[in-house]
């Protein structure tokens, strides 16, 4: 089996808002790394989780089928996904796939946790 | 199963570009398209329904095959793979191929020469996988990727589905046993392909997983979009 090469990493800026810093892949094999990230990422009173694609690399059909499985379980939470740092191509796929519909993507990592602290 | 991402050509242009609505182009004869041309993407985030992910694994033992070799295959024949009969679907796959962006047409023949027309779109596809997704006012929002992937000697196959019912009528129709009957149409077609390049009684594991359990009320007005309710009649046959 391939492993993943998925790196993820977890900043907590305040008690309300959390960022994941997603580098390398997002595949179907990044389920574990980026569930514990989430999980890492969300606490009590976690309102926004934002999703920093600045370093992804690569990412499949797989990768958004499991960003669909982390944006259900973070409105089952009553928390807001939201995405930065990705690039055109990706801008254009969340697009194609409308997840740009549920998750609000963002230029820049300051401008999303502007719109967080709104 | 692994989506082998890492074993891939790795490219931007594995992806259908982004596209505001679909545009049929050349598929094969007899194949009936309506609701498909102009209408949007639907993704699993705009269905009516419980959100489902369903995957179907079978492998192919000691196969003498890379797993591309069994892709390549499978896209170039995807429709023979289909289980066949009145109310089974039928797909007319592009004639340019499954490729990123291209468009299929899906027909279910219905008692009368009524036919229920639908499509795909190829939202992705790679060397060991492809992805379509539905168009608005197909029966089911989501996804499907088909795979194959290397494990030991074995060549591991999978249907990896992600969707849920569009409107309120197909989920009531899952409720009433859909599910399961939908579930078996993916595990025939998985038997179909194992048999292709092995034995044809090749056992397959399915797993069901319930993603989200609530209904999407906000997407109730689906059902005036639904190609449930914008049927075709064939006159020549």
């Amino acid at each position: 089996m391939t492993q993943s090469t998925t790196v993820m990493g977890v900043r907590r800026i305040d008690d309300r808002t959390s960022i994941v810093d997603i580098r390398g892949d997002i595949t179907a094999q990044s389920e574990g790394p980026l569930m514990e990230a989430y999980n890492q990422a969300s606490g009590e009173r976690t309102r926004v989780v934002i999703l920093n694609f600045g370093g992804l690399d690569y990412m499949n059909s797989g990768g958004i089928g499991l960003l669909v499985t982390l944006l259900v379980r973070a409105n089952r939470l009553k928390q807001r996904l939201t995405a930065c740092g990705l690039n055109e191509h990706y801008r254009q796929i969340f697009e194609l796939t409308r997840l740009d519909e549920a998750i609000a993507i963002f230029v820049a990592e300051d401008q999303a946790l502007s719109a967080a602290r709104s | 199963m692994n989506d082998k991402a890492s074993g891939t050509r790795r490219s931007t242009d594995n992806w259908a570009a982004s596209v505001r609505t679909l545009r049929v182009g050349a598929v094969a004869e007899g194949a009936l398209n309506a609701n498909v041309q102009g209408h949007r993407t639907s993704g699993a985030l705009q269905g009516f329904g419980q959100l489902w992910q369903k995957t179907f694994r079978t492998r192919l033992p000691g196969a003498n095959l890379a797993p591309a070799d069994v892709i390549r295959v499978w896209k170039g024949e995807f429709a023979t793979f289909w289980p066949r009969g009145l109310g089974m679907p039928r797909m007319f796959a592009p004639l340019t191929g499954i490729a990123p962006g291209e468009v299929g047409v899906i027909n279910i023949d219905m008692p009368g020469g009524v036919v229920l027309s639908t499509g795909v779109l190829v939202m992705y596809a790679d060397d060991e996988s492809f992805t379509f997704m539905t168009p608005e006012g197909h029966m089911f929002a989501g996804w499907i990727t088909f795979s194959a992937g290397q494990e030991d000697t074995d060549v591991l196959l999978q249907i990896q589905v992600l969707i849920r019912a569009y409107d309120p009528l197909t989920e009531l129709f899952q409720l009433l046993g859909g599910r399961r009957v939908e579930e078996r149409f993916w595990e025939r077609t998985l038997q179909a392909v194992a048999a292709r390049f092995g034995p044809p009684d090749a056992v397959i594991q399915t797993e069901v997983s319930r993603v989200d359990g609530r209904r999407q009320w906000s997407r109730v007005g689906n059902i005036f979009r639904s190609s449930n309710f914008r049927p075709r009649v064939r006159w020549f046959r």
